[in-house]
């Protein structure tokens, strides 16, 4: 787990649910062929209606047209990020796009779970809501050792919930690597 | 003793007297279900960690139900059936339910049931949020992805947080007009969307437990819509009749100690509510049938895990006998056995396929279909700015296909009165 994150923020609204982050039609991709898995990255967030994608203004692509990777490697959420399916090619989709950290309100159970368990992206729970406070495109810098986010553009600097029972796995790269290093699996 | 439900459950299943909400517990799976969306990069997961000694913990209590893209010429979603097929074929898997086959069953969840893999008591995981549904028979069941269910695939076990439980009760046996799907959808609309986050949906009262287990089953499969963990209604001789018909597992009954702690009890009365839609784009906007009627649909839908059970059909049917459809209107039975009864269950003697047939509307194979919007050729796909009105559990933008088009979900009574009409319309016109 990177210790400091930093690039340019997307910000989104409340209940993205995993149909926006990676519509239905694109889950027969193969997850493990480096090619085709590439058109994760390219849907990542496809779904989103236009006018609340990159919040304050809308209309901007995660991904832009004809690329596989995001110029925005942190989210800025709402509530209830990634509710509906139990679809683990949501936060999938998010790692090959270039997402490294999303910063929300709150999460839904399974895209949480998954999100930690394999390792894709690291899930932080603001203090207070910043999806009003910061920008799409704003610099921010995340420092994952003192739980602050700092805005670079506006010179703000915010709280995060500090990651608590997840950080081991996070730190382990995964669930799987997790259990090794307790001797959970051999 | 002073423990829910779900609190009971999760302490057997993870071999402690006692659990609390907050607790991180590992429990011991019963069944690990899984699909043709996430079966395949499951079984990656699980070969890529635990190498070529990759065990599967316990094979008969792995089911593997294709159900998703079933009816579709897309060659990645038709490969992905044939990784299942393989991968059963290579490990013997006999809970597998293979496409074109006499055992092809149709949507997971309602298959479970079906199969006798719903045992009280017990804990069950799939790879698909919709798990919850299985909590109808008084048992712990949730979604989980790919990492977490090639885990279990490889030791049986998974961690959890004991969730907090909310009640739910409902006094009152349901007037005719209404349906689980109102229950259900009223409850979203009052605690929105992410209003039971990491928490047990305990339904309770006269109306749920005068419900068949079907119509039980369209509550807890909900759950997920209120972002709770599981579902979950306490079993009674329904579910027993229902269970023994399917399989001779040995079960335990458990039920919530009357001291047992709630985050939070709330009560309906029957009588008080009315016949409800969650309009797009969110399962939680929800407003009366009668606020939105007159709304003109291009399309009607009746199907799935949550409103493609035979209760649902019957219910249809009844509106729809001796009336014509005034909009394109589908019929896609959640199983094969569903399929099949529509010939046999008959109203005024005519079989519910009559009765659809004659109505106008077209009856699809049994699979999730247009449910979650699938590959381009799925039928019944919500396309461009369709107006649909449908008895599934998500109306997301672009979930039923279209980004552009607008769904709204209600009961398979109000879906049948709108069909018939046109527009949305409120079932008591008809009953």
């Amino acid at each position: 787990m990177e210790k400091i994150v930093s690039g340019k923020t997307f910000v989104l609204g409340n209940n993205i649910d995993t149909d926006q982050i990676i519509p239905a039609e694109h889950l027969v991709y193969s997850l493990s062929d480096p090619e085709e898995s590439k058109m994760y990255g390219k849907y990542a967030l496809s779904s989103v209606p236009s006018e609340k994608s990159g919040l304050p203004n809308g209309g901007i692509k995660y991904v832009a047209s004809e690329k596989y990777e995001t110029e925005f490697p942190i989210i800025i959420g709402g509530a209830n990020f990634g509710c509906g399916s139990s679809r683990e090619h949501a936060p999938f989709a998010l790692q090959k796009a270039g997402t490294k950290v999303i910063v929300a309100e709150s999460y839904a159970r399974i895209f949480f779970r998954n999100a930690v368990d394999g390792g894709f992206v690291v899930p932080y729970e603001s203090v207070e809501k910043l999806n009003n406070k910061i920008k799409t495109g704003d610099e921010v810098k995340i420092d994952l050792k003192k739980n602050v986010l700092i805005n670079l553009t506006t010179n703000e600097e915010y709280k995060l919930k500090p990651l608590g029972d997840i950080l081991p796995i996070l730190e382990a790269g995964n669930l799987f690597e997790f259990a090794r290093q307790t001797s959970m699996i051999v | 003793m002073r423990m829910t439900i779900t609190e009971k459950i999760l302490a057997k299943s993870a071999g402690k007297t006692f659990v609390e909400p907050g607790q991180n517990i590992w429990l011991n799976v019963d069944v690990l279900m899984t699909h043709d969306v996430c079966g395949p990069p499951t079984i990656e997961i699980w070969k890529r960690e635990f190498g070529a000694a990759a065990k599967i913990w316990d094979k008969n209590k792995l089911v593997i139900f294709p159900d998703h893209y079933i009816f579709t010429k897309n060659q990645q979603a038709n490969r992905n059936v044939s990784l299942l097929r393989e991968f059963a074929n290579e490990y013997g898997i006999e809970n597998y339910y293979d496409v074109g086959t006499d055992r092809y069953k149709g949507v997971c969840h309602l298959a479970l049931a079906e199969e006798g893999y719903n045992v009280p008591g017990t804990v069950l995981f799939g790879t698909d949020s919709h798990t919850c549904t299985s909590g109808a028979f008084g048992m712990f069941s949730t979604g989980v992805g790919n990492t977490d269910a090639a885990f279990i695939l490889g030791t049986g076990k998974i961690w959890e947080k004991v969730p907090e439980s909310m009640k739910f009760i409902f006094d009152g046996e349901l007037p005719p007009y209404l349906m689980a799907k109102d229950l259900i959808l009223r409850i979203l609309g009052d605690i929105t969307t992410d209003g039971a986050t990491y928490r047990a949906m305990e339904f309770d009262g006269k109306g749920v437990f005068s419900l068949s287990m079907t119509e039980r089953m369209t509550l807890t499969n909900m759950a997920i819509e209120a972002g709770g963990m599981n579902g979950i209604i306490a079993a009674d001789s329904v579910t027993e009749a229902y269970v023994k018909e399917r399989t001779d597992k040995p079960y335990e009954i458990f039920h919530s100690d009357a001291d047992a702690k709630y985050h939070s009890i709330r009560k309906y009365k029957t009588s008080e509510l009315e016949p409800v839609v969650a309009k797009p784009h969110s399962p939680d906007n929800v407003a009366t049938v009668r606020s939105v009627a007159g709304i003109k649909l291009t399309k009607c839908y009746i199907g799935s895990c949550t409103g493609g059970k035979l209760s649902d059909f019957q219910a249809a049917a009844k509106i729809l006998l001796g009336n014509q459809v005034n909009t394109s209107t589908f019929i896609v039975p959640a199983s094969t056995e569903v399929k099949r009864a529509l010939e046999e269950e008959t109203i005024s003697g005519i079989s519910l396929k009559d009765i659809f047939e004659k109505a106008g509307c077209l009856i699809a194979e049994s699979s999730c279909a247009a449910c979650l919007g699938g590959p381009m050729d799925t039928v019944g796909r919500a396309k461009d700015n369709e107006v649909v009105i449908s008895t599934t559990n998500r109306n997301f933008p672009g979930r039923m296909g279209s980004k552009k088009s607008e769904v709204y979900l209600a009961s398979p009574l109000t879906v049948a009165a709108s069909a018939v009409k046109g527009v949305i319309t409120d079932p008591r016109e008809f009953l």
